[in-house]
């Protein structure tokens, strides 16, 4: 810790409000030279407006941004950059088709020279990577590398430029265990050279190994800042809840009858994601299938496959025992699945359709919401109604654009749009990414009461704490072959990491589910 | 200065900037009349007048209205599901001609009889124009955009062949014009003596038709859906290109009924000029409107009205008509902006 070293960044009092909503309410938050200061809080606590403001994305209606103690200008989105503040995005902005190089120098070449110092820019490339161990080669292009080499590269973007303040938004989601812990090897590498970290994360054993200081948000409020050395697990739970947190205590299964069942699926490789190899899985009454692996191995592809979006190349899917000869969406809703999708903003809601138009989205077609093609707004409006009560989505009322929620209430919203319909088959494809640990609970909650009540359910989720949190069965998916299922409490997080970089342990991919 | 999204925009702010657009629009208009060398307000209240100032020009500014709510209408619709018709002027001759077609004396029918056949003739053919850049899109992925403006192009050449040849009127003294319809295939006056047609209470009746399908039907649902988010439709079940190829129909179909109308309303004959552009003012009308199908009503007066009215202030003033496609451009342009206010706010860095 570097308890003595000065202040390097400094935000006093941050407020911003849009509308009613106070998203940053008199924020302040400093960060010493060679500190790494965790930033903890919900989704909607503020976390993205807050950085929105120091990267003058936003201007703040009081407080200002200090860096080596100067003041920034408001609202000026270049400052925060020339000042030294780097950021590393959960969604990274490169171009895939040029070279690790060619990404990193992009925006720091002058536009208008007329050649590139490229072999100048190669050698600093690698000297950084030895030296902050980041591994990755400066000529391989960007689309061939893995989501893990492609952070490095972001990283190694924001360190090119000379940064002495790296600020990163939730790095780990996109890891297997053994690349997180990479990552914070590189990291002590910075602030061993000087550099200061701020991390944005809602997962409490990665601030409690990587911080020094937490600082925990909650309704756009500072609740808390404590040293980690003076902190546990518990208490800081309790504190970005407002509660202490109820882990969800889970009852042995007992599986019923196989619901669904995929037979030896699969399907063409899209674009750079893989498709699935002849991929086996059964999905049975009261279970819930864990599916780990490491994003862009054909979760897509399978998800698509379950949720009626994509119809197997070769082999088949059967549907309570039945083998359909025809898959789609409605057949699948229809079904009895339920689905809730990865990206709840682009595939699970329609942003300018209010909250009744996207309750019944997947089932205006039928009785009572339409007959012979005639909409029954009356009934529809009463069954959004329903699932705001019911599934507390806070919202003004059913005639919201639904744009104006947060994630957390979308993700509600959809998730009563599709329990409403008493499914049988719960397809759970990152249901709580970038949510409050209150609204993950709560999601969690709701998927083990569909279990104990006969519903089989298969959980996607890049997230390996919650993948052997809920699942009775873990299958681990690597280029698009599933591993044999691994039943709950068989293997620890190191023993899936391996199956996740796609090196099961003696055994064939191809093996079929347990 | 950048754009900051605005949450939740007040009444004022959703108001406000469309009536400045209007007041902009006129403003400049009477800048543009001033350089012409005229009165600023004579030229604005002559245009008024003249567009709105008496039976007679109410009346004009009626039939002036009613293709463009046809071709609004065919515009709104096709917009809504971001499908880009551009082709409405086709549609628009494709009606025309199945008018005339059929219309001429190959069904001897009595009006009440004929004029829904020519009608129903009328969308078909237009439905059909529409439906092959339709099933080209859904297909192939071939862009819109690109065939029906060509397709427009390639049809004015047919029907121009077609009035060279074997549609020409022997009784025309060598006009590329066509025999005139029967007085059974002439849509009646909404009055005695009043020089208004059915075709404006059929175009009232259609834009009202199309607001009921757009908010209380399935269709119309699925139309938005597909206009908002294409990604979400599907994943919900709504068979994307059905939703084109049905909102493809639609849109041919309405445009098609503008032509209907002009020939057995209006013109009683098809010629090359049936059309001042009414397939492309359609655009404008369906912008303006912001896409309504009941705005598309009031968009329609609006752009009649400055044809009109400019027509009779051109001949008064001596201010060029062109002042008209001046002032139906800048109301285009500031209402483009006037949307862009009330989602956005100015922020100055």
């Amino acid at each position: 810790m570097a308890q003595g070293s000065a202040e390097v960044l400094r935000l006093n009092a941050i407020t911003k409000r849009f509308g009613a909503l106070i998203a940053n309410d008199a924020v302040s938050l400093s960060l010493r030279g060679g500190e790494v200061v965790a930033l903890l809080g919900e989704n909607g606590a503020g976390k993205t407006t807050l950085m929105n403001i120091l990267f003058g994305q936003y201007t703040a209606d009081s407080g200002d941004v200090e860096v080596f103690g100067q003041t920034l200008p408001a609202g000026n989105s270049r400052a925060a950059l020339d000042a030294g503040v780097g950021m590393v995005h959960q969604h990274f902005a490169l171009a895939d088709n040029l070279s690790v190089t060619e990404n990193i120098t992009l925006g720091v070449q002058p536009l208008l020279s007329m050649r590139l110092d490229r072999e100048g820019a190669r050698k600093r490339i690698t000297a950084l990577s030895g030296k902050f161990r980041l591994a990755v080669s400066p000529d391989a292009r960007v689309g061939d590398l893995s989501v893990g080499e492609r952070q490095r590269v972001e990283i190694l973007k924001a360190l090119y430029r000379d940064v002495r303040i790296l600020i990163l938004d939730e790095p780990t989601a996109v890891l297997t265990p053994q690349e997180a812990d990479a990552l914070f090897d590189t990291l002590r590498q910075a602030i061993a050279n000087g550099l200061s970290i701020i991390f944005i994360s809602h997962k409490l054993h990665e601030v409690m190994a990587i911080a020094d200081r937490v600082v925990v948000l909650r309704h756009g409020k500072v609740v808390g800042g404590v040293d980690v050395a003076d902190t546990d697990h518990r208490a800081l739970s309790a504190m970005m809840m407002g509660q202490e947190a109820q882990a969800p205590k889970v009852a042995p299964s007992r599986p019923g009858a196989t619901l669904f069942e995929l037979g030896d699926v699969t399907t063409p490789d899209t674009g750079t994601a893989p498709g699935l190899k002849s991929v086996s899985l059964q999905l049975r009454a009261g279970q819930i299938i864990g599916l780990a692996g490491v994003s862009g191995n054909g979760q897509a592809a399978l998800a698509d496959v379950v949720g009626g979006l994509r119809s197997p190349a070769q082999g088949q899917i059967s549907l309570g025992g039945a083998v359909l000869d025809q898959w789609s969406p409605r057949i699948a809703v229809q079904g009895g699945i339920a689905r809730i999708p990865e990206d709840r903003h682009k595939t699970g809601t329609i942003a300018d359709f209010d909250l009744t138009e996207n309750a019944i989205l997947e089932r205006y077609k039928t009785a009572p919401f339409s007959h012979r093609g005639w909409l029954d707004w009356r009934r529809a409006r009463d069954f959004a109604k329903g699932i705001i009560t019911k599934y507390d989505v806070r919202c003004p009322g059913p005639d919201t654009t639904i744009r104006l929620l947060s994630g957390g209430n979308m993700q509600k919203l959809i998730l009563g749009r599709v329990l409403e319909a008493d499914p049988q088959i719960i397809l759970a494809n990152q249901p709580v990414r970038g949510l409050d640990i209150g609204a993950v609970n709560y999601v969690h909650g709701q998927l083990l009461a569909a279990r104990d009540a006969g519903a089989a359910v298969l959980l996607i989720s890049e997230d390996l704490d919650e993948i052997m949190a809920l699942s009775d069965v873990i299958h681990v998916i690597a280029g698009g072959r599933l591993s044999p299922g691994f039943a709950r409490g068989s293997m620890t997080p190191a023993d899936l990491g391996v199956w996740m970089a796609g090196k099961g342990a003696g055994q064939g991919f191809d093996a079929d589910a347990a | 200065m950048r754009l900051e999204p605005i949450q939740h925009p007040g009444l004022t702010r959703r108001l406000g900037p469309p009536v400045l657009a209007l007041g902009m629009t006129v403003v400049l208009a009477g800048f543009l009349a001033m350089i012409a060398g005229a009165n600023p307000f004579s030229v604005l209240g002559l245009i008024l007048k003249g567009a709105f100032g008496s039976q007679f020009a109410l009346l004009e500014t009626l039939n002036r209205a009613t293709p463009l709510i046809f071709t609004g209408l065919a515009a709104a619709v096709a917009f809504r599901a971001r499908f880009w018709n551009i082709g409405a002027e086709a549609q628009l001759y494709a009606g025309a001609l199945l008018t005339v077609l059929l219309g001429t004396g190959l069904l001897p029918w009595p009006s009440f009889a004929l004029l829904p056949v020519l009608a129903i003739s009328a969308i078909l053919a237009g439905a059909f124009l529409l439906l092959i850049p339709a099933l080209l899109k859904t297909r192939f992925g071939v862009d819109e955009v690109v065939t029906t403006l060509l397709f427009n192009f390639i049809f004015l050449l047919f029907i121009s062949m077609l009035l060279e040849g074997p549609l020409k009127d022997p009784m025309g003294m060598g006009w590329p014009k066509s025999a005139r319809v029967l007085p059974e295939a002439r849509l009646p006056r909404v009055a005695e003596g009043l020089r208004l047609h059915w075709g404006f209470i059929l175009a009232i009746l259609s834009a009202v038709a199309v607001w009921v399908v757009q908010t209380r039907t399935t269709l119309g649902y699925e139309m938005r859906a597909v206009g908002l988010n294409r990604e979400a439709a599907a994943f919900a079940g709504i068979s994307v290109n059905r939703v084109l190829i049905l909102t493809a129909l639609l849109s041919g179909g309405l445009a098609a009924l503008a032509g209907f109308s002009e020939v057995a309303g209006l013109k009683g004959s098809l010629t090359l000029d049936l059309s001042p552009g009414f397939g492309y003012t359609g655009i404008i009308v369906a912008m303006l409107a912001l896409l309504n199908p009941l705005g598309v009503i009031a968009a329609a007066l609006f752009v009649a009205g400055v044809f009109v009215g400019a027509d009779s202030m051109s001949r008064a003033a001596d201010v060029p008509t062109y002042l008209a496609d001046i002032l139906l451009a800048t109301a285009l342009l500031a209402m483009v902006l006037a949307i862009l206010l009330t989602r956005f706010r100015v922020v100055r860095d």
